[in-house]
């Protein structure tokens, strides 16, 4: 393989894993934006997700093979599935403590991780799942470079989910109304917005695209694990600050920022793939200092 | 003419933690007219409205609009039975455009042609909002905001309507202005309860007015007679 076609299959790479980054990185964005609170418990719903629609996929593949149309069926269940079990934790351990000072729901939230990972691991053994799938290899060739099917048909879902949330936000009431959230909740109370429904409708919607993330991965990579939320969980936090927290276009460009410059990472001398997270963590330690507020986050000074 | 009382208050008490900031007050507002509550600064104006929207709860006592017990309910089910507050400050979204704010005034409303309607009705009575309708409404001056704040009020198409302050901060010409404003929207039939330090301005639009002191209603009557009590104008229009 010429430099060349290493670099363009490690774009591909990184766009993939980028992709991912960005899904899983809307919800600590969208999260963030409405109640400050850094959920992170969002990863293990991205590993909950992933397993999810293992089980469903295990239940439809008797029905309509595990083919696109199992793994489509599976993974919009998950993201209803998972998108309500966000609105349960929120609803159970984050709303009793909105009024409360930071730190404590912050705990929470790590507690909530706590329990998501552990019941996942009694529950599977701690043994990685296969994610069988009936999908092949079969692909396009461009010179060496092999791109399979999957590949571009994740690239295509991850794209069209964005989309979806990108008309969500800005064309719904309710998308307004969590954007009007984050800047000023007494007031959105006074237009008659029920601003605890409204909440738990960002919980759903920011579960439920981490959901599909995870089932796009187990698609991904084959197999599934219940420490798989644990590094993504980190990498998509480092994606939306990155993009800038808060900011959803933020959490779109920043994990695919994230994705490929870590992709590219591996091919520097001297970084080998397994320097790819210590890459990934230097980028965010090199942000904050130079942009602390992220590549289009806002500055915190407010005009009178 | 008969008048009917839209909204009625009862010995409403208001604490903040230990603060006792409201202490049994009660006052009136009948259909159509507009009054005013008038006091200095920290003697409770704000928080008699935010406890009539449903933002603070009240300690004791009632609130009832058209009739019905609102004083447990929900801000949000509040603004759906049509009693509007537009806060001290302004409180526009800032971040999002004028013509969003707007949308979000009508939140509770379903039909998309309707919510068309009135705004198209609120740039008639506002037209530098059509103007600016794209722009970040941060970026409006202070008069432009408080035109926006009461616009975003209207989308509701409102029974009645509390006013916090809307003179606070803005040049003489730009409170003439929102006065005029706020009488039209009278005369179209919105109820309004105008709370103002800028006791000279209130009164010249109010039909009755009440004087709040430390959490205490210490003189109402009609607009005419407190615009000739000679202990409001020493306290409050600074003559």
């Amino acid at each position: 393989m010429s430099l060349q076609e290493i670099i363009l299959q490690q774009l591909i790479n990184g766009l993939l894993i980028g992709s991912f980054y960005s899904l899983v990185a809307l919800g600590y964005t969208m999260v963030y934006g409405i109640i400050k609170l850094l959920n992170f418990a969002h990863g293990d719903i991205y590993m909950v997700g992933a397993f999810v629609g293992f089980a469903l996929l295990g239940v439809f593949s008797t029905a309509i093979g595990a083919g696109w149309l199992g793994i489509v069926a599976a993974m919009l269940c998950s993201m209803v599935l998972v998108g309500l079990l966000g609105v349960v934790i929120q609803r159970v351990a984050y709303r009793p403590l909105l009024k409360a000072p930071r730190l404590s729901i912050l705990i929470t939230a790590v507690g909530m991780s706590l329990v998501l990972y552990n019941f996942v691991m009694v529950l599977t053994n701690g043994e990685y799942k296969a994610f069988n799938t009936d999908l092949g290899f079969s692909g396009v060739s461009l010179g060496a470079l092999y791109i399979t099917y999957t590949q571009i048909v994740l690239v295509v879902a991850t794209a069209l989910l964005m989309l979806g949330l990108h008309w969500f936000i800005n064309k719904t009431m309710y998308g307004k109304a969590m954007r009007a959230i984050a800047i000023d909740q007494d007031a959105c109370r006074l237009m008659g917005i029920n601003v605890n429904k409204t909440i738990a409708l960002t919980f759903f919607v920011g579960s439920a695209l981490a959901a599909a993330a995870g089932v796009m991965a187990g698609v991904y990579y084959g197999s599934i694990h219940f420490f798989m939320g644990f590094v993504i969980g980190l990498k998509a936090f480092t994606a939306a600050v990155i993009g800038g927290i808060g900011s959803i276009p933020g959490a779109m460009l920043g994990g695919l920022v994230l994705g490929l410059l870590e992709a590219l990472g591996t091919q520097l001398p001297m970084v080998g793939s397994e320097w790819k997270d210590v890459f990934a963590f230097v980028i965010l330690i090199l942000l904050l200092v130079f942009k602390p507020t992220g590549i289009l986050g806002k500055s915190e000074i407010e005009r009178m | 003419m008969m008048t009917e009382t839209i909204l009625a208050i009862e010995q409403l008490e208001t604490y903040y933690g230990k603060i006792h900031a409201l202490k049994g007050i009660s006052l009136e507002v009948k259909q159509g007219q507009i009054v005013t509550l008038l006091g200095s600064n920290g003697a409770g104006k704000s928080t008699t409205l935010r406890t009539i929207s449903g933002l603070v709860p009240a300690g004791a006592g009632k609130v009832s609009f058209m009739g019905r017990d609102i004083t447990k309910e929900e801000p949000h089910n509040i603004v759906s039975m049509g009693l509007i507050h537009v806060p001290e400050g302004r409180r526009i979204f800032k971040g999002l455009t004028v013509k969003e704010n707007l949308e979000l005034g009508s939140f509770t409303l379903k039909d998309d042609m309707e919510r068309q309607k009135r705004i198209e009705h609120v740039f008639e009575i506002f037209p530098i909002l059509e103007d600016r309708q794209k722009q970040d409404a941060g970026l409006l001056s202070g008069g432009e905001q408080q035109m926006l704040a009461i616009g975003r009020a209207m989308m509701t198409e409102p029974k009645l309507l509390l006013l916090d302050e809307p003179s606070m901060g803005l040049a003489p010409i730009i409170v003439r202005e929102i006065m005029r404003i706020i009488k039209r929207l009278n005369e179209e039939g919105t109820t309004i309860l105008l709370v103002e330090q800028n006791a000279k301005i209130a009164l010249k639009l109010a039909d009755y007015g009440y004087v709040l002191e430390t959490g205490k209603i210490v003189m109402e009557g009609d607009g005419a007679t407190l615009r000739e009590d000679r202990s409001i104008v020493q306290a409050y229009l600074g003559a």
